[in-house]
Order: C-alpha cells, then sequence, then structure tokens
C-alpha cells in the first residue's frame, strides 16, 4: 500500500489552489475568476451532498436542485420581508431544506430504483411550480436580493474575497462532515443498505429510517449551497430548481467520482470549467458537452477520481 | 355544460397525447430496461420534421408523414449509435448518458433552426368547428388527435397483443436470453422497438405542434408528464401507460380550468388568482404521491420476472 496516490496527489494540489486562488486574482487582477470559482465551489458543495446519499447510500435522486432553490428561496424572501439578518437567513434555509427533505424522503423511500429517480424528480418540479406561483416573490421572473446576508460585520459577504473564503469554509466543513458520517456506525450502515438492502435488514437495522435521516443530512446540506447560491447571484428564480439543474449536480457527482470524498469537487471544478470554456469557443458548447457527457458515460468507469486510481496503479 | 364539454375532450385529447409518449417510454424500458430522458427529444423532432416539411411541401398529411418517417429513421439511427451499448448498463447510466443527448439535441435544433420557435400551420379544412352535440362545437383538429391517437392505441394494443412481432416484444421482455438462445435476433428487435417508440414521440411531437408553438426544451415539460405517467401506470406496462395517461391529461386539463373558479369560492379574488396556477400545475404530482404511497409499483404492474 502507498500511502501518497497519484489521486491523493492531484486532490491536494487541488485543495491548495482553491486556498490560494483569491490571492492570484489580487495580485493578477483578476476579479472575474474569483466570481467564477466562487460559484464553483457552492456547487461543489452541493454535488458534495449529492454525493451522500448517491455515491454513498445508493439513493440516485434527480431532484437535489429542490435544496437550491428552497435555499436560496429562504434568503430572498426573508430579505424580501426584512429580515436581512444572515443568522436568520441561514438557519431557516437549512431548516426549511431539512423539513422538505423529510416529507419528501419519508415519501420517495417507499420506492426504489427507477421510481426512485423518477419520484424525487417529479417532487422538485413540483417545489419549481410552487416557486413559479410565488407572484408576491417575483413568481418565474426570480426575485433580487437587494441587500446579501449580513452577519452583523462577523464577515462581510459583500466582500469577494471573505465571501469566496466563506464558501471554501463550507465546502471544507461539508466535507468534514461527510467524512465522518461515512466513517462513522451509522455511514457503515448506510453503505451496507446500498450493497445489500435485505441482508441489513435481515440482521435488524431499520432499512428505511437509516436512508431518510441520511437524505435529510444530504438535503440541509444542499440547502446551505442554495442560500450561499443566492448571495453569490444576489437573485433567486425557478430556474435554480429546473430539473436540468438536478441533472447538472448528478453530472458533477459521476463526472468527478461517485462515492470518494473529494470526487464531487474534483467534478464541479472540471464541469464548470469545461462550460466556461467551451462557451468562450462557440456559442453552441452544448453541442460538444452533450456526446461528451455520453462519452464518459459509455467508456470513463469510476470519473476522474476512478481514473487517477488507474493511474496511480498504472 | 358547453364548457365541460369542451374541457373534457380537451383532456381526453392531451391524455391520448401523453400516452402516445408514454407508451413508447415504457416500451422501451419494459423491453430494454433503458431509462431514456431523451425521449421528450423525440418528441420536440417530430415537430421540428413536421414544421419543416409542411412548409417545404406544402400539404400538411404528406409533411406529417414525413415527419414520422424522418423520427423513425433518427431514432434507429440514435439506437445504433449510441443506446445499444447502454444496454444491461446501470440506471444511474441512462440518465446521464440521455441526459447528454437532450443538451446536444436542444443545441442542434438551437444551431439548425434558430433560438425563435416555428409555428405549424393547420390547413383550412382541419381547423373548422364540428358540431359534436346538439348545440356543442369542438375543433375538427383536436377531434382528429382523438381518433389518431385512440386508432395508434388500439393498433399498438393489437401489435403487441395479437401478432408475431409483438409476441416476440413481450418474450423478449421477460426473457431476453431465453430468446437470444431461440435464435431470434434480439439486437434487430431492440432497434425495432425503439425505433417504434421514436416514431411515437415523433407522433405525438408533430401532432401537438399546430396548438402549441414549436420551440426547444417543448420536449422536456411534457417528458416529465410522460415520467409520472408511466410511474403512475406501473413502469413498462401499456395498459396501465393508457390509463394513467388518460387519467393525468383529465386531470391536468380540467384542474387548470376549474380550479381557480373553485378556489375562488373558498378564498379571496386575490389569493385564489395566485394559488390557482401553482396548485393546478401540482395536481398531477400530488397525485403521483399519492398512488406511490398505496402501490409503489404503480397501478397497474407490468408482471415482470
Amino acid at each position: 500500500m502507498k500511502a501518497f496516490t497519484v489521486s491523493k496527489a492531484v486532490t491536494a494540489l487541488l485543495l491548495a489552489g482553491l486556498v490560494l486562488l483569491p490571492l492570484y486574482s489580487q495580485l493578477s487582477g483578476n476579479i472575474f475568476i474569483l466570481t467564477l470559482f466562487t460559484r464553483i465551489i457552492i456547487l461543489a458543495l452541493a454535488a458534495a451532498s449529492l454525493n451522500l446519499i448517491m455515491g454513498f447510500g445508493g439513493m440516485m435522486s434527480f431532484g437535489h436542485a429542490a435544496y437550491l432553490g428552497i435555499g436560496g428561496y429562504a434568503v430572498g424572501m426573508l430579505a424580501q420581508e426584512g429580515v436581512g439578518s444572515g443568522f436568520i437567513q441561514f438557519p431557516v434555509a437549512l431548516a426549511a431544506s431539512a423539513i422538505y427533505a423529510l416529507v419528501i424522503g419519508a415519501l420517495s423511500l417507499r420506492t426504489r430504483g427507477v421510481y426512485f429517480i423518477m419520484i424525487t424528480l417529479a417532487f422538485a418540479q413540483m417545489a419549481y411550480y410552487v416557486a413559479s406561483g410565488l407572484a408576491r416573490y417575483g413568481g418565474d421572473d426570480g426575485l433580487t436580493i437587494y441587500k446579501r446576508s449580513d452577519f452583523s460585520g462577523l464577515i462581510d459577504l459583500g466582500n469577494r474575497v471573505q465571501f469566496y473564503y466563506l464558501c471554501l469554509a463550507c465546502l471544507f466543513g461539508v466535507i468534514f462532515v461527510i467524512w465522518r458520517i461515512v466513517n462513522s456506525r451509522f455511514g457503515l450502515v448506510v453503505q451496507g443498505l446500498r450493497s445489500n438492502e435485505q441482508r441489513m435488514q435481515a440482521i435488524g437495522f431499520p432499512a428505511k429510517r437509516y436512508q431518510l435521516v441520511c437524505f435529510v443530512i444530504s438535503g440541509t446540506m444542499c440547502g446551505l449551497a442554495g442560500a450561499l447560491l443566492a448571495n453569490n447571484t444576489d437573485f433567486v428564480s425557478p430556474a435554480v430548481m429546473y430539473w436540468t439543474r438536478s441533472g447538472d449536480l448528478m453530472v458533477m457527482v459521476i463526472l468527478g467520482g461517485m462515492g470518494t470524498l473529494f470526487g464531487p469537487v474534483m467534478g464541479a471544478v472540471v464541469f464548470l470549467l469545461l462550460e466556461e470554456f467551451l462557451s468562450q469557443i462557440t456559442e453552441y458548447w452544448a453541442l460538444i458537452m452533450g456526446p461528451l457527457l455520453l462519452l464518459i458515460v459509455l467508456f470513463g468507469r469510476g470519473g476522474i477520481m476512478g481514473a487517477l486510481g488507474r493511474a496511480g496503479r498504472g | 355544460m358547453l364548457l365541460v364539454v369542451e374541457q373534457f375532450l380537451n383532456g381526453l385529447q392531451f391524455g391520448l397525447l401523453l400516452f402516445l409518449l408514454a407508451a413508447g417510454l415504457t416500451l422501451v424500458f419494459g423491453i430494454m430496461d433503458l431509462v431514456n430522458l431523451a425521449h421528450g427529444s423525440l418528441y420536440m423532432m417530430g415537430a421540428y420534421f413536421a414544421a419543416t416539411f409542411v412548409a417545404w411541401t406544402g400539404s400538411f398529411l404528406l409533411g406529417a408523414l414525413m415527419a414520422l418517417g424522418a423520427t423513425l429513421v433518427l431514432g434507429i439511427v440514435l439506437e445504433v449509435t449510441a443506446l445499444r451499448h447502454l444496454y444491461g448498463r446501470d440506471h444511474l447510466d441512462h440518465v446521464l448518458a440521455t441526459f447528454g443527448l437532450i443538451l446536444f439535441f436542444n443545441e442542434a435544433v438551437r444551431l439548425i433552426w434558430g433560438p425563435a420557435g416555428l409555428a405549424l400551420p393547420l390547413p383550412a379544412w382541419l381547423t373548422v368547428p364540428v358540431p359534436i352535440l346538439p348545440g356543442i362545437h369542438y375543433p375538427a383538429y383536436r377531434l382528429a388527435i382523438i381518433v389518431v391517437a385512440l386508432l395508434v392505441a388500439l393498433l399498438l394494443y393489437l401489435g403487441v397483443m395479437r401478432t408475431r412481432i409483438g409476441m416476440l416484444i413481450r418474450a423478449g421482455a421477460s426473457n431476453r436470453e431465453m430468446i437470444g438462445a431461440l435464435g431470434i435476433n434480439i439486437k434487430l428487435l431492440y432497434t425495432l422497438v425503439f425505433g417504434l417508440g421514436a416514431a411515437l414521440a415523433g407522433l405525438a411531437g408533430l401532432m401537438q405542434a399546430p396548438i402549441l408553438t414549436v420551440q426547444i426544451g417543448m420536449g422536456e415539460n411534457i417528458l416529465i408528464l410522460a415520467f409520472v405517467i408511466i410511474v403512475i401506470g406501473g413502469i413498462g406496462s401499456i395498459r396501465g401507460a393508457f390509463l394513467a395517461a388518460i387519467f393525468v391529461g383529465m386531470i391536468d386539463t380540467l384542474g387548470r380550468a376549474f380550479l381557480p373558479n373553485l378556489l375562488r369560492q373558498v378564498l379571496s379574488g386575490a389569493a385564489a388568482s395566485t394559488a390557482a396556477p401553482a396548485l393546478s400545475s401540482m395536481l398531477i404530482y400530488l397525485l403521483m404521491a399519492i398512488v406511490l404511497v398505496v402501490r409503489p409499483e404503480g397501478l397497474f404492474p407490468a408482471n415482470r420476472r
């Protein structure tokens, strides 16, 4: 066993790059890259939360973007009503996501396989239509947030660098929590359920209860990403919940490597950079992106982390 | 009374259209075990082909027939080049790969036909209102959709239950290795089934085209409805898809038509007019949630293994 593998080296390099990015941005005066990576980090956080249920728990949620919307709308609606404090907005965003996950999870987990994929998708669409119907909060057009969450001087979200580090800290925090969960007794049970639900149940674990708790934790984490995303764009609209966004998140997880700790981060960075890069070459970037996804599915088993693992061995 | 009959027929028409889409989806899923998100793209392509060919030939029927053929060919090409390699893979792989195909198709359409939508005008003989009951008229075109879709449903039923090909399809669904061992060209059968599904989606798209505008992304919303239908009906079951499609079409149409008035009776005017659109969009998802809670396998689960 080598302690130092290629995948570990690349991961360390990526993380170091993320930490040092604001320094580069300051020195080179390239502000755009900071904005771009703030978005990447927030979506990496969402992808990591999806990975918890999809990669480790085997629950293929196709409606994860709903939490991005719920977290975002919690911030936006409170801001609209004059509650600007982040100490209220963020807990409300997390709580709302958790409650939604609890209800959706309790219903969806009665099914499995493709049915589970479809029902999570349908619930996310439902959330999308609810948001479109919120005439008071902009309806279809979305809701502009005129003032970012106020943390009473503790941290200024209006400051690009501070906001970047807040997002990065949230990402690291979430990955740390996922790491602890995955290696805990609870996490082992959830992973056991992924491999063989019947057996786990025969041993005496209440399968659905474990999965539901995992589902709620994941949804809450993604709600955090939603609250950050709304602050990042100063705007929230039903479009963040559209089902293609859920698809994007799934792609990030698979691209990076399902069921690996840093895979989703890698996937988010590569996916969004590729999107950015291709859209600069041609307006019709999806024309390349689509078949690329197909090829990745056909030939790229285990995503980037898998490929790095093979490179390490080979 | 007039409104009720009209909305009822609209619901039936929408339901039958959804059935065409759901039938292809459920066939492909039931037989090849393939989750095809790009089914909605085939629906969209059917509409675009129809708009193009009708404008080109000047004849609605001829253009529609050509569009149907084009979608069939497109489906077969798609199966042979890409989707064939996904059989036997994880469902997640299917979702991802076909998600990529959606991106591709949407962008290709934008490249070829431009971002603005197209309109598919109806010929004069299809726009006349037809008297269906004394004093009640209904647009001929919508009536034609109902008739065509019912006919296709009947043909599909007879084809699957009464012909040799249908027998092979059903046999392939229940045991693919066995039917391959018996010397049936299973690859060809799969390609055929996929082509059939594509043609059904194309038919739905081209028939819907004159009612809505032909635009990018038109396949995606209706695809999700089709998924809701096959989940309610039980994946792989054509009978389930038919009943669920009619049910969903009715609920959606009638909900949109009558819910606002119903709500106005209980709520204040302003509250009702904001709540009604969201609530009527949600109705079918609520229905699906209820069905899945009561019968997690759908209403008419296909007997699989």
